[in-house]
Formats: C-alpha cells, structure tokens, sequence
C-alpha cells in the first residue's frame, strides 16, 4: 500500500464517520469487560438492527475510558454536539439508548458529568483515541489520524532527524527508571553494525498497575506505529513484544493489529513501498515481574531462565543475542506518534524543566475515582489525588500515597504540593515508577503497608543475588515480627541495615528497589514503627499485635 | 587473689551435648591456673541446684530446645553481667535445631517414640515427667541479649582458654579470625 | 597486548587489556571475597561478594566482571565494603541449614571460611531452617539442597566445560533450587555423563562423594583442563 491508498482509506472511513448520526463507544478496556462491557456492547449491535440504525449509528469498541470503577462505560457522540458518557450500562440500558436516537431523547439517569475535573483536568495524549477509535479496526485509527506519523517519518524524515526531534520532546521513559529516550535512541543508532532488534516491554507487573495493559488492549496501532518509528530511527529490522501472558485480551488485540498492520504494508516488507522492513513479533512472558527488568527480559526472548545480568554491558550495546537492542516501555512508544506530529519542541512545552509531557497514573485504593488518568507532568499530587481522583470517600482523612509499586515509597500528607516528576518523587524518597498511585487513609498501616510490598519482592525476586534472595526474607520476617508485637530497637536496627545491603549491593533494580517502600515508610512514618515496637500497638488497628513470634 | 574479689564465672548447660563442657575440661592443668583468678559459682561439675545472683561472667552451652532451657536462660541473663553463647548450639542453634525444618517437635518425637502418644514422655498423660518442648529451638540470641559468641563444636581448648583469660582481666573480648563456626 | 593502569587501595597496578578488576587483585595479592566466581568459568556477579568501590560512581561494582579501565581508582576493602561482605555471609548461613559441625566439607567448606576470614562468630538473622531434601539417587554423589549456596558453579561447568547441561535452576527467591534436567533424580539423569566436574566445583558440601568426609576440592582444575585441551597437554 503507498501514502496515496491509506488516503483513500482514510477518507472513506472520515466520510462514514460524518455521515452517521451518532458515534456509540463502550470501554472495551478489561475492567469494563470484567463488569460486562462486551454484552453491552452486542446489545447495542442488536439494537442497532433492530431498530434499523445499521446506516447509521456506529457502535464502537474502545479503549479505556477512565472512570473504570463506574463501568461498562458508554459515550455517546451525536454530530457536533457534546459527547454524553453514562455509568454503570446494562445490555437492557443500551437497548434504550438505541431507542432513544431516532427522537433525540437519551436517558437521564447514569449520565456523568463530563465537566468535573477527572475529566476537564486531564490531558490525555497517550490516551487520546479512547472513546474515539476501535481497538479492532485499522480504519478507525487511520481515520483518526494513525500512522501519519510513520507516513512523514518515512518520506521526510532522516533516521538522525527522528532521534532529534524525540531527544528535543524531553521524554523519558516511562517503565519506571526515566531514561532519556532520545538519548537512548541516539545510542542504540550508533551501535556498529546491523542485526538491531526492538524491543517493547509490555510485561507491567507492578501490583495494581494497568497503564500499559490499556494502551494494548484499547489502542495497540499506537504502539506499533511507535515501534515502527523507533525501528526506522534506529535501524532495526525485528521487533519483539514482550506482553505478560496475564493480559490475554492484549495479545488478542496485538495480534489482530499485527495482522491488519501487515496487510496494510505498513509493518513487514518495503513498508509504504519504502525501502525500510520491520516485523514484529509477540512473546508472552510466563507471569515473573522480574522479566519486566531488561536483561532478564532479553534472556526470556532468548529462551532462557528469566534472570537479569549485571549491566554494562547495556542492551543498547548488547542486547538480544548480543546484538545493540533498543528496549522502550509501551507508554513510551505510545508517545512517539505524537511527537512526530506536532514536534519535539511542542511535546516540551507540557510539563516540567526535566520531566516533560504527560504521564498515565492508575488509581487505586481508598480515593472515590479509581481508573486511569493521563495528566500533565508537575501537576501537584493533591490535585491528581482530590481534584481528579475525587478525594478520600467515607469523609476519612488522606494519610499517604504510594507511588512506583514495589520499589516506590509512601508519600504523606505534608507532601501533597509536591509537583509530580521523576526528580521530584525521587528527592522525597519514593519513584514515578509506572505508574500506580495507590491511596491511603487512616486505615492503613504504614508498617503493614512496608510488610505487603516486602512480601512482593521476596516472592518476586529471581533468587540469584543473595542480598535481594535472602535480605527481603529477612526484611520480610523483621517487619512480620514488627506486625505481631514482638520486634525490638535490635529488629528496627537490623531492619535499616539489611535496606541499605539490598539496596547498594543487589544485581538488578528489584533488589536496589525492594527496600524502597520500608525506607520511605521509616522516614515519614518513624513514629508508626516506633509504635509497634516500643508500644505493642498498631495506630491504625490493622496489624494483628498478637505477641506470638512468627515463625 | 582474694576469692572474693575475683570475677564471679558460671557455666551453664542447656540443649547440648556438653561437648563444650568436655572441651573446657580439656584445658587440664590450666584449669589450675584460671581457678587462681577467678571464682566458679556455678556450674554442671558442682553440686549446686540454684543459678547464684551477680555473676560477673557465664559461658551458656547449648541451645533452648525445651521450656526449662528457656527459663533458665532467662535467669541467668538477669543475674550475668557478661554472657557467653559457648559453642554452636548456643551460638546458631546447631545439631540441636536440626529438628526445626520439621516443625512441629511431634513428627521428632514421633521418629523416636512411635506415634502412640502414650509413650511419649512430657507430652498427654506424660506431661510434667520431663519439661515440654518448644516448638522450635533458639539459639540463645533469639531469647536474650548475647554479648560475645564462642563458636565452635566444641570450642577448642585453647581457645576457651584464651576467652575466659581475657574476660576474668575485664578485657574486651575480640576474636576476629580466631574462631570458626563448625 | 596494551597494558592497563589503575589505582587499587592507593597503589598503582598494571592490568592486561581486558582483565577484570578481580583478576589484576589477585595477581597483585590484594584480596577480595568471592563464592560465585570460580577460575576459567562465566562469570555471573550473582554473590556479590566482590563488590568494589569505584571512584566516580555511587555504584559498587562485582570485581569478577567489571573491566579494568586505564586510570580507574579502586578500593576494595573500606570499612563500609566489609561490613556488607559479613552481612552477605550471614544471610547465607541464615538462609539454609548449613551445620558446619555435622556437614561433610567441615574445614574445607569456602562458606566457612569466608565467615572465619570476615570473623563471622555468629549470624545475626534467624535461620529460616527450611525443610530440603537430598538426593542421594546417583551412585557415587549426592547432592544435599541444605547447603547450597546457589552460586550455579555446577550448573556452569557441566554446560561450559563438560557440555551435558544436566544442571540447572527452577523456582525463584527463596525457592530456588539446583535440579538435573527436568528436575529428575540425578541418578536417572540421562545427560549426566558422571564425570563429576560439579562435585569438584561445588564451594561447600552440598555436592559430594558418597562415603568421603571432605570434598575435593581444586582451585585450578577448570584452567588446567581449557589449558589441556587448547595445547594438548595432559600432563599436570
Ligand atoms: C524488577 C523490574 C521490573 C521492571 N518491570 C518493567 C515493566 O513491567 N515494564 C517496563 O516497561 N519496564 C520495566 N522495568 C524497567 C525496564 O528494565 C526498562 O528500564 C524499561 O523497560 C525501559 O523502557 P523505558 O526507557 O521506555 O522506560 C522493570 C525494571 C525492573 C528492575
Ligand atoms: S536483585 Fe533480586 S531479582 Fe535482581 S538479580 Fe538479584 S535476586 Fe534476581
Ligand atoms: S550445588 Fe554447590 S556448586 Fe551447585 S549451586 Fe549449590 S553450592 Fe553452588
Ligand atoms: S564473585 Fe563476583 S559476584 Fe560473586
């Protein structure tokens, strides 16, 4: 296919969409599936015959939505004018939509309001085609605008000139670390010789987080064109997804767009009758965070244990099979289409002096909007937390935010100003991670809260290294002692020891990080460990404090 | 040396095979030579049933496998000024916590007794013929505060000799490269 | 061959190109603490025993593969590097049911004498006293999970230097066990060609021969045997 038949697709698919009197997106994302997305929308489908709407109505599956505690959510577009969404949709509930178009009269009840800050606050650009473009159809995301970006790369761009408009965007990367991506990209490009591969890492295993999960399964095309750009920039002919085989609907989704991509020329051989060849290929990890960390990963590509080595060597010098590999987050590729649209310039104008463009935070815990939000970075954490997540529910207090997962801290109270960016979440002892922001109220223990992630690594650690192997073991015990009532000044000691050994001595991140949420939780809430051990009692009444040693 | 100014020792045995005891016996004449300088109040060669007060020094054999370990320890924690984990059941628990991976102490008692409870001393209709058990064995460190370490199984002879020599002058005992585990 | 200089502990040494931190120490007599490592073997930097401190970067690096650079500045044993060796050991001997009193490399043991030459009197950490097994199914060796370190010595020379791959790891984290093919007995092992290179590798009595108190135990072997085959010189 060349540039001028994508046109074509295009405009076909633009006229449609004009013609048709309303746009019917429901979430397809997994958390609406998992409250019955899927049926609401083969009703819709049903209605639409039945009512004799095929011409048009269009019924759409999409990617998330956002509101992912209020679902299957539904938006209905009609013409020019303001799109409504409703909550909590039933296949009965989509039958009365249908109904409802011919006279213009839509339900009333479970309508949300689209002005509230969760939604007037954000600014999505990794998430931008939600509700807009059908996680199945090529055609959609062409239609609105996809793989433009790997068209003008392909026809205007030099290799050199993507690195630097992606060096000039600021962005950094997104699985967890902020590497520069352009100055990665740079590095990789430079490596001698050919046979470099691309890799994207789609393994997210932090507990609780499901940013990358929605950009698969709501908008794969997006990654793919990222891919392609990045491959084309870096000179890469192979690429590998490395998707966690716990996201089944992602590999579904990945695959299909692989397949339409392909057909379409626009992956595979002489990609839009260019020169340039680039292949993708999945590969379903077997369920071990650790493989998410990029040596292990490459060894996991390679068939091998999945065990992470000590770098330098970095992937982009030697990599898979030894070859320079460029390994990006999904996130970050999800942002390059963009970048290239508008400019790198344009994409530093968002955010702050080091952290640039937006970033995509899944809420969770006891905050009354959890779901998937995309905000500008340096917006500070009480805004994302009380303005678009929608604050605390049952009137109880705000105590702390955690961030990064298993290697990010707990942020208190005092810090709720703080804007959020990679330097400023660093400096208080916590990390941007991928992207969980996990809330907390009054009714957690900061102790138990340090128990729980302590027990994720212990169990996550690939056990090569002895002091990640055995130093969260006994991290693990100390704090359990600590939740029992029968931790003493010698524990705590040894405690703060043994966070300091995995942290400076472990091979990997997840040794160096496992100790992140104890040492954040030691620093702002001293006085909570202090309580269990000196007091035998637990403030929040969580831990059990029963005196029995565990054993 | 008047005996009354002497640092007051003790030695104690708990769950162990009084291996370190023997090896202490192995210092042969010299213990002719430490009995100058300090005063023995307690120990498993006296005939003496109760641990004294204010014992300056105590070097504790073995690990805590049953309750009466346990509570003796305790004791003599509260009555020692320098204690003394002699040797590696006292020190890391050793052959005597080798039953800990097993558990329970029943599936132990059960190898050596049968599984009929009957016949098993200190557990059912048995229970207060010998002391109870403790579900698992500590080495000394888990109960009480330790303060030096005299590793080995069983310390050797010499050694001993050096430890109890320096701490009866009320020097600070460091062993560096001395002693080993084993 | 061009020739390295560097700073180790305040005196100038040379390095051959390519020479990892650990080597140019051990050729100069400094010490550095290693379990992992093992002459004419990959190198896997899993113990971290040999960490280094490196002037410039915050992070420590493993001698055994960290290379040499012209200039560099090294110190291998501050006070802070010291202290988190004995806590590295001490995790070990926590970790499992190593009973040196009762254990076949008693004296031999590399584990052992690590925590002697560091003066580990005692560990700090409670023994996680897991229940493992041993299999005793081959008939001239066993292997006893109680003391294994996990430092895949074995694992390497079968698949390096013998070529069989018998060994290798399953499970993670505290879970992590050393098995023979798909985790089989050894005994019916079919890639085992018994030559018993894992046996002489093996830091500390987790692999042994049947009936024997001590392991045998030979630093140089590996070395001899690449040295051998390349020339063609059997005679030791
Ligand atoms: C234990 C561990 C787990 C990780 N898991 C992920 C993951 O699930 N997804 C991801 O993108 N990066 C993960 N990373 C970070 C990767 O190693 C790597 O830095 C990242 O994929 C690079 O992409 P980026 O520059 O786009 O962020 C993990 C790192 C560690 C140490
Ligand atoms: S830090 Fe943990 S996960 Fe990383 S290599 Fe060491 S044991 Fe494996
Ligand atoms: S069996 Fe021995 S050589 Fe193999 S991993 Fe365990 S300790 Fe190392
Ligand atoms: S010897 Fe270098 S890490 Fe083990």
């Amino acid at each position: 296919m060349i540039a001028d038949d994508l046109a074509a697709v295009r405009e076909r698919e633009r006229t449609a969409i004009s013609l048709s009197t309303a746009r019917i997106a429901v979430c397809s994302a997994a958390g609406c599936i998992s409250t019955g997305g899927a049926a609401v929308k083969d009703a819709l489908g049903a209605a639409v015959i039945a009512h004799n709407l095929s011409g048009s109505v269009r019924v759409l599956g999409t990617g998330c939505l956002g509101l992912c505690h209020a679902g299957p959510l539904m938006r209905v577009t009609r013409g020019d004018a303001e799109p409504v969404l409703f909550t909590k949709t039933t296949p009965a509930f989509a039958e009365r939509v249908i109904a409802g178009l011919p006279s213009g009269v839509l339900p009333l009840e479970q309508r949300c309001d689209l002005q509230q800050p969760f939604f007037t606050r954000q600014h999505r650009i990794v998430t931008s085609d939600a509700g807009i473009v059908d996680s199945e159809r090529i055609e959609d995301y062409l239609a609105a605008g996809g793989y433009t970006a790997l068209e003008r790369t392909l026809a205007e761009l030099h290799p050199e000139d993507v690195v630097r408009e992606v060096s000039l965007s600021g962005l950094r990367g997104r699985g967890g670390a902020g590497y520069p991506t352009g100055l990665k990209w740079s590095t990789v490009a430079k490596a001698a010789g050919h046979g470099t591969f691309i890799v994207c890492n789609a393994d997210e295993g932090d507990p609780g987080a499901f940013m990358d999960r929605s950009v698969l399964e709501g908008d794969p095309h997006r990654v793919l064109e990222g891919m392609a750009i990045a491959a084309y920039a870096v000179g890469a002919e192979q690429g590998y997804i490395y998707v966690r085989g716990e996201y089944p609907l992602a590999i579904t989704r990945l695959k299909t767009a692989i397949r339409q991509a392909e057909r379409m020329q626009l992956l595979g051989h002489r990609i839009l009758d260019s020169q340039f060849n680039f292949r993708i290929d999945l590969r379903i990890g077997a369920g071990a965070f650790v493989c998410g960390e990029e040596t292990a990963l490459i060894a996991s590509i390679e068939g091998k244990r999945g065990m992470p080595r000590p770098r330098p060597p970095f992937p982009a010098e030697a990599g898979l099979w030894g070859r320079p590999t460029l390994i990006n987050n999904v996130e970050t590729y999800a942002n390059i289409a963009p970048i290239i649209l508008h400019g790198g310039a344009h994409y530093a104008t968002l955010g702050t002096e080091r952290s640039k463009g937006t970033k995509v935070f899944a809420l969770a815990g006891r905050i009354v909007n959890t779901g998937l939000v995309e905000v500008p970075m340096g917006m500070p954490l009480g805004e994302i937390i009380f303005d678009i997540g929608g604050g605390i529910p049952d009137e109880r207090q705000f105590k702390a935010a955690q961030t990064g997962g298993p290697s990010g801290g707990c942020i208190p109270a005092a810090h709720l100003d703080l804007p959020v960016d990679y330097e400023a979440l660093a400096g208080i002892g916590s990390i941007m991670g991928s992207g969980g922001l996990i809330v907390m109220d009054e009714t957690s223990c900061m102790v138990d809260v340090a128990r729980y992630f302590m027990e994720f690594c212990r169990d996550e650690s690939c056990g090569k290294c002895v002091p990640c192997r055995a130093g969260t073991v006994q991290m693990h015990g100390l704090l359990t002692k600590m939740t029992h009532g029968t931790a003493t000044d010698r524990d705590l000691a040894l405690l703060e020891q043994l966070a300091e050994l995995t942290t400076r001595t472990s091979l990997c991140g997840l040794g160096q990080t496992a100790a992140n949420p104890v040492r954040s939780t030691l620093r702002h809430f001293h006085d909570e460990y202090l309580a269990h051990i000196h007091d035998h009692v637990c403030p929040a009444g969580v831990c059990a404090m029963n005196g029995e040693d565990p054993r | 040396m008047e005996s009354l100014t002497r640092p007051r020792v003790a030695t104690v045995w708990l769950g162990g095979c009084s291996g370190c005891h023997m090896s202490l016996l192995d210092l042969d004449e010299r213990l002719l030579d430490l009995a100058e300088r300090m005063h023995l109040v307690y120990s498993p060669f006296m005939d003496i049933k109760q641990f004294p007060e204010h014992v300056d020094i105590a070097l504790v054999e073995g690990a805590v496998a049953n309750e009466d370990n346990a509570r003796l320890l305790r004791l003599v924690r509260s009555r020692t000024a320098v204690l003394v984990a002699f040797g590696d059941c006292a020190v890391a628990g050793n052959v005597t916590a080798l039953r800990n991976p097993l558990g329970d102490p029943m599936p132990v008692l059960a190898r050596s007794y049968g599984t009929d409870t009957s016949r098993i001393p200190g557990v059912g209709a048995n229970a207060g013929s010998v002391p109870p058990l403790v579900p698992k064995v500590h080495m000394l460190r888990s109960l009480v505060a330790v303060d030096y370490y005299l590793p080995g199984c069983p310390p050797p002879a010499d050694l001993i000799f050096f430890v109890l020599s320096e701490l009866v002058a009320g020097r600070t005992l460091n062993l560096q490269s001395r002693a080993t585990l084993g | 061959m061009s020739v390295t200089t560097l700073t180790m502990n305040g005196t100038l040494v040379s390095a051959a190109e390519g020479a990892t931190l650990l080597a140019v120490a051990r050729e100069h007599h400094i010490p550095i603490p290693t379990l992992c490592h093992f002459e004419g073997l990959s190198e896997v930097g899993a113990c971290r025993l040999c960490l280094v401190e490196v002037e410039g970067s915050n992070r420590l690096q493993a001698a055994c593969m960290t290379k040499a650079v012209e200039g560099m500045t090294v110190t291998t044993n501050s006070e802070t590097l010291r202290s988190y060796r004995r806590q590295i050991v001490e995790l070990l001997l926590a970790e499992r049911n190593h009973v040196c009193a009762v254990c076949v490399a008693n004296h031999t043991c590399e584990l052992q004498n690590l925590a002697v030459s560091m003066g580990v009197h005692h560990v700090r950490y409670e023994p996680q006293a897991p229940q493992l097994s041993m299999d005793a199914s081959h008939p001239r060796w066993i292997l006893d999970h109680n003391r294994c370190v996990l430092c895949t010595r074995c694992v390497r020379v079968c698949d390096e230097i013998e070529g069989a791959h018998t060994w290798d790891l399953m499970g993670r984290g505290r879970h992590t066990l050393v098995i023979s093919d798909l985790h089989e007995p050894w005994g019916q092992s079919e890639s085992c060609t018994s030559c018993g290179k894992c046996v002489r590798v093996c830091p500390t009595g987790a692999l042994f021969e049947k009936g024997t108190s001590a392991t045998n135990k030979d630093p140089h072997f590996v070395t001899y045997l690449k040295m051998a085959r390349e020339q063609k010189l059997w005679n030791r």
